[in-house]
This record gives C-alpha cells, sequence and structure tokens, in this order.
C-alpha cells in the first residue's frame, strides 16, 4: 500500500469532482447563464446611457457574480451526502480539511472560473475600458475563489437542512461583502485615475486567509452536521 | 484489536445504549442485535468516529482511536445503509475512486475481476444509475475485495441481495476473517460463516 501525500490527495479530490461535474453540464452551465442574463438585464432597464453604464458596471458584475456563486453552493457537498460518498470522504486517511479544499478548488473552476473568463465579454456591454476592465478581471480572479471559500464554511454548516438553500444564501452573503466592497474599489480607483495595487492587496490578503482558514472551519462545520 | 470499553451513547435526549464493553481479535466477527431503533447504526457510526460517545472510549490495537485520528481510517471499510456509489460514474470508475482514496491504485483488470466475482459482468463500464438496487449494493459491496482495511464494520450488508449474493458475501468475509481479519456487522438475516462463530451483541 502506497501512502498518499496531502498533494496526492489534493489531486484525487479534484479530478474526481471535476469528472462528476463534467457528467452534469448543465449543473456548471445553469451558474453561467444566470450570471450572464443578470448582467445583461442591467442596461436594458437602466438605459443605454454609457456614463451611467460605466459606471455601475464593476458593482453589476460584482453582485452577480455573489449571486450566481450563492447558487451552486447548496451542491457542494449535499450531493455526496446523499449518497453515502459524503462519509467516505471522511474515512480517508487525510485530514478532512484536504478533502475539503479539493472540493472547493473543484467548485471554484466549474462555477468561479467560467464567470472571470465571461466577465470581459460582458464588460464590453457595459463600454468598459481595456484597463478597468483587465482590473476587474483580476479582482474577479482574486475574489471569487474566497466566495468559493467561505461559501463552503455556510455549505458544510448547513447540510441537511431543509430549506438550507436560502438559509445558506442568508450566512454567506453578509461575509462577502469586504471582497464586494474591495472588488469594485479596485475598479472605480483605475477608472479615476488612482492606483487599484491597496485594493487588490486586500483582496489577495483575504484569499490567503481564507485559504488558510477555510478548509479547516468548513471540515469542522462537515463534522458538526454529519453527527 | 478492536477495544470497546463502557461506551454510551445517546440520540437526541434518548440514551441508546451505556456501559458497552466488548474486545474484538483478529479473525473475530461480531454481529449486532436489535430492534429497529436499537442504536445498531449509531454504534457503527460511533466505532468509525461519526458521532462521538458519550462515555467510555473505543481503542485500537491498544491505543485509543480518538488519539489515532487519520490513522485509524487506514486500518477500517465502512459501509453503510447508503451505497456510496456516484451514479454519474461507471462501476469501474466508482471503484477506482474509493480505492484510490484509501492510497490504493488499482489496474482495471483487478477492478474488472472484482466485479465479475460479484456478478456484475458486462456492467463495468455502465453508468451505475441504470443498475438495480441489487446491483449497485453488490458495487458498494466490491469494496470488500479490493480493500486492505483489517476491521469491516458492515451495517446491513445483505440489504437487497439475492440468495447467491449472499451466499458470496459469506464467503467474503470467512476469507477476510481467516487472513487474520476482523468484522463488525449489523442484519436482520441470519449470517452463517464456515468454521467461525459469530459472536453476537444485543442491544435493548
Amino acid at each position: 500500500m502506497k501512502e498518499l501525500t496531502l498533494f496526492g490527495m489534493l489531486k484525487l479530490v479534484v479530478q474526481r469532482d471535476m469528472t462528476l461535474a463534467m457528467r452534469r453540464r448543465a449543473d456548471v452551465l445553469t451558474t453561467l447563464i444566470f450570471f450572464v442574463m443578470v448582467v445583461s438585464l442591467f442596461p436594458l432597464g437602466v438605459g443605454p446611457e454609457m456614463e451611467m453604464l460605466r459606471k455601475i458596471a464593476p458593482g453589476v458584475l460584482w453582485v452577480a457574480a455573489l449571486l450566481a456563486s450563492m447558487l451552486s453552493l447548496g451542491r457542494l457537498f449535499s450531493a455526496d451526502h446523499q449518497d453515502g460518498t459524503l462519509e467516505q470522504l471522511m474515512l480517508t486517511p487525510q485530514p478532512l480539511a484536504v478533502v475539503v479544499l479539493g472540493k472547493i478548488i473543484a467548485h471554484w473552476m466549474v462555477s468561479g472560473l467560467p464567470l472571470v473568463l465571461i466577465a470581459p465579454v460582458l464588460g464590453i456591454q457595459f463600454d468598459m475600458r481595456m484597463e478597468t476592465l483587465g482590473i476587474l478581471i483580476l479582482g474577479l480572479l482574486l475574489g471569487t475563489p474566497v466566495l468559493s471559500m467561505i461559501g463552503g464554511i455556510g455549505a458544510a454548516l448547513t447540510l441537511g437542512l431543509r430549506g438550507g438553500g436560502v438559509l445558506l444564501s442568508l450566512l454567506v452573503l453578509p461575509l462577502c461583502i469586504p471582497i464586494l466592497i474591495f472588488g469594485t474599489a479596485a475598479v472605480d480607483a483605475v477608472a479615476s485615475g488612482l492606483s487599484p495595487v491597496s485594493h487588490l492587496s486586500l483582496l489577495g490578503a483575504l484569499l490567503v486567509l481564507a485559504l488558510t482558514f477555510a478548509p479547516w472551519v468548513a471540515a469542522q462545520a462537515l463534522r458538526i452536521s454529519m453527527e | 484489536m478492536l477495544e470497546v470499553s463502557n461506551l454510551a451513547c445517546s440520540r437526541g435526549d434518548q440514551r441508546l445504549f451505556s456501559g458497552l464493553s466488548f474486545v474484538l481479535h483478529p479473525g473475530q466477527i461480531m454481529q449486532v442485535q436489535g430492534e429497529n431503533g436499537s442504536g445498531k447504526t449509531t454504534l457503527l457510526r460511533t466505532l468509525c468516529g461519526f458521532v462521538s460517545a458519550d462515555e467510555g472510549y473505543v481503542a485500537w490495537n491498544g491505543a485509543q482511536v480518538a488519539s489515532l485520528g487519520d490513522a485509524f481510517h487506514a486500518q477500517i471499510l465502512y459501509l453503510g445503509h447508503l451505497n456510496a456509489i456516484k451514479d454519474d460514474l461507471s462501476a469501474l470508475e466508482n471503484l477506482k475512486i474509493s480505492a484510490a482514496f484509501s492510497g490504493i491504485t488499482l489496474q482495471d483488470a483487478t477492478v474488472k475481476s472484482a466485479l465479475r466475482r460479484l456478478g456484475l459482468k458486462g456492467r463495468e463500464l455502465l453508468p451505475c444509475k441504470v443498475l438495480s438496487q441489487g446491483q449497485r449494493r453488490r458495487v458498494a459491496l466490491a469494496r470488500l475485495l479490493v480493500s486492505d482495511a483489517r476491521l469491516w464494520i458492515l451495517d446491513e450488508p445483505l440489504a437487497a441481495l439475492d440468495v447467491r449474493a449472499v451466499a458470496l458475501i459469506q464467503e467474503l468475509i470467512a476469507e477476510h476473517l481467516s487472513s487474520g481479519g476482523m468484522a463488525i456487522f449489523t442484519t436482520h438475516q441470519p449470517l452463517q460463516i464456515d468454521s467461525m462463530t459469530v459472536r453476537t451483541l444485543a442491544l435493548s
């Protein structure tokens, strides 16, 4: 028997969840289409004033990304919980936090990363300039993994609860406010000719903080939910 | 060696059992009996560490399981009420993935021969959602063949199985015991293991 390294375990979990996600592509697409639709509703509702659209663009894109990431959070652990595979994942000879981190990474790759990739196209709808678009993407790239991590804690806490989906959003959305603030502020800073570095650094710091603590906290929450 | 000492568990406010003590040596098997709701599943889940005991402890080779942590997980194989197989994956993929999580890399041929032994020849590559309930249970039970865990914790392993499959499971358990393994299980059906005495533990 070969010893599984921590990294080997992480890779296994990510691979497994990616394979499962590819078998259920509809779930991945719903998140993406929801994001595109919510963002596209704003120019239609607000009207085609360029100045106005350019101003609200970062906020709209960020809020839409936040809401879209809530959509798929409920499934993060519940699918594995329902068919019993979560129990088996808890019985692996590696710390549960590693399994949780792997699941969160896979979740981000199928629900966060596609949003980041399509955001530039949507930004053009709002007549965003190149440099602001670049900072928006960079901000989303740093911020959406944090959304998945915080969401992971919420998903673990609400596992198995009836109506857990709504409760999950109520729990997680307030905690995501700092990411929203720094993400939009970075874009606003560039638009008004200031440096976005401080805001992006804070987003990066949040990402490091979440990477360090969120998997461990979510693992503890899972243990409580499984009792 | 599995040692349970003075174990007490409750579900909500209700005390299910208390003062439960037993020792399981290599090559021994124990059947947990009791009515519905008497705490059989809770006992097995406590052994796995999913549920924390109110009193008492579980020890493995003299060391308390709580202090062994994840290292203990490599020694056990748990099969619960749920089959723990993914509907979107094939039987082959399911088995390979669950073995990989316990650190065993399996060749396709090994997995196929395990599945064949459980009567799933020709079904290896079908997604598990098209299999019948009994066939899915067989996929779950195929894990017994490819695992090197010392202690098998089986919750109703015979549910949804036909007579031939039950005989096969008895054969598998006998092989496991004769190679120094241990097993603890719950079932409402009588289980005959060749040349072995099945100890029973009655919960009330």
